[in-house]
């Protein structure tokens, strides 16, 4: 309230005294977001994967910024959404993407019981936090219309470099520290000489195992994409032509005699619903038919699981 | 709806992310576990903020940001590194330490 005219700061200050509720729509506000917050936050913790858990806790942080705007917090609300949703967690998902392979985590406890005894304490944690938050009687509340008078950021500009001006300023030099501790620790130092071109291919020869180049991905004159294994002769797919990363994910396209037949006959289907029986010609037939293609079948189904077993640990 | 109802929010919020912290294994969801606890504890400095109707909540809350962001890039740093030793973002691989 400003305090140029009396009368109304009066009467601000009578309203902002007297609020015991918040606005009806802030009400709503708070019941959806809230429940989408705990749901989310219930995803972070819940969910197998941690992409997933990143997501979800992205999205409680982006409603917890709501909640900051709706508390009269304007500039903590966008700095919410700035550092948290923007730096922070995108820190988080390129870190994932270091770490990401094995980042599924697994079921096993290696303590017993240990998973049972946690959500205990965490449930006695909650009934306490909130018996005691329900002892407490807060029947009204001041509200920052006084505080907020002349802007938000003002205000909190005023108090940040007079009152607080030196935990300002040494949490700037823990920001400082906190890089340089960053840029140390993941810095790597090499130790042994790197290898030249001549020295690599002195060792591929004595090695013996893989002289030549690995073989390219994808089925010539269909596919080239890099998740798709090239075909061996006999028609099944080759692990070494696709990248151990997508097979330890689990991320490879199934390649063997059936799936190509179904392509193939989906792409003749499209041909003959254009009109065009020439379509199938001209990209020929994936390769011969295999001479067993329930053996083969079989095969590949029992990598395909081998590989989802796998995947979680 | 009186703004108590963010603290019983916040209260939720911090429980679930203890939970977290203590059932899950992979390093880094530990890691946003804590991150949620840390908004927690800031919706409620900012709930008090608002129900007291002055402004040092929210500049509690601001600090908690900037540790809190500090505090994210050293221990991703430390997990990074912990990945490159170890080849696993496992809390339970890290146990050289134990007896």
């Amino acid at each position: 309230m400003s305090l140029s005219s009396p009368a109304s700061s009066l009467a601000g200050d009578a309203l902002t005294l007297a609020a015991t509720s918040t606005s009806g729509g802030e009400a709503v506000s708070f019941w959806v977001l809230g429940t989408i917050a705990v749901m989310g936050a219930l995803g972070t913790v819940l969910l197998r994967k941690a992409v997933h858990s990143a997501l979800c806790l992205a999205g409680t942080m982006v409603i917890l910024a709501l909640f900051y705007l709706a508390n009269g917090a304007y500039f903590l609300g966008i700095v919410q959404i700035v550092v948290y949703t923007g730096a922070v967690m995108m820190l988080f998902l390129f870190v994932l993407m270091l770490v990401g392979v094995s980042a599924a985590d697994s079921l096993k406890e290696t303590l017993k019981g240990q998973r049972w005894l946690a959500l205990g304490c965490g449930l006695g944690l909650g009934i306490m936090l909130i018996a005691g938050l329900g002892q407490a009687s807060v029947s009204s509340f001041t509200g920052l219309a006084a505080a907020n008078a002349e802007g938000n950021v003002p205000a909190l500009a005023a108090q940040l470099f007079t009152k607080y001006v030196v935990a300002f300023e040494v949490v700037g030099a823990l920001l400082t520290v906190a890089a340089v501790g960053a840029t140390l620790l993941t810095h790597r130092e090499r130790i042994e000489k790197s290898k030249s071109q001549r020295e690599q291919a002195e060792e591929r020869v004595k090695g013996g195992t893989q002289l030549p180049p690995l073989p390219a991905p994808g089925v010539y004159a269909r596919h080239n994409a890099v998740d798709r294994p090239g075909l061996l002769p006999d028609g099944t797919p080759s692990d070494l032509t696709v990248s151990a990363t997508l097979l330890s994910r689990g991320q490879v396209r199934e390649v063997g005699p059936e799936a190509l037949h179904r392509v193939a006959a989906l792409e003749q289907r499209t041909a003959d619903s254009h009109g065009q029986t020439e379509h199938g010609r001209m990209y020929g037939e994936p390769h011969e038919p295999d001479p067993d293609p329930d053996l083969d079948a079989a095969r590949e189904r029992d990598a395909r699981k081998a590989r989802e077993e796998e995947a979680p640990k | 709806m009186s703004p108590v109802n963010y603290v019983y929010l916040a209260a939720l919020l911090f429980t679930i992310g203890a939970v977290g912290v203590l059932v899950r294994r992979n390093a880094i969801v530990v890691f946003m576990c804590v991150e949620l606890m840390l908004n927690a504890a800031n919706l409620t400095l900012v709930a008090f903020s608002r129900i007291h109707g002055n402004l040092d909540g929210q500049i509690m809350a601001f600090f908690v940001m900037v540790v809190a962001a500090a505090e994210v890039v050293v221990g991703l740093a430390i997990i990074v590194m912990v990945y490159r030793s170890r080849h696993s973002a496992s809390v339970d691989d890290a146990s050289l330490m134990k007896l």
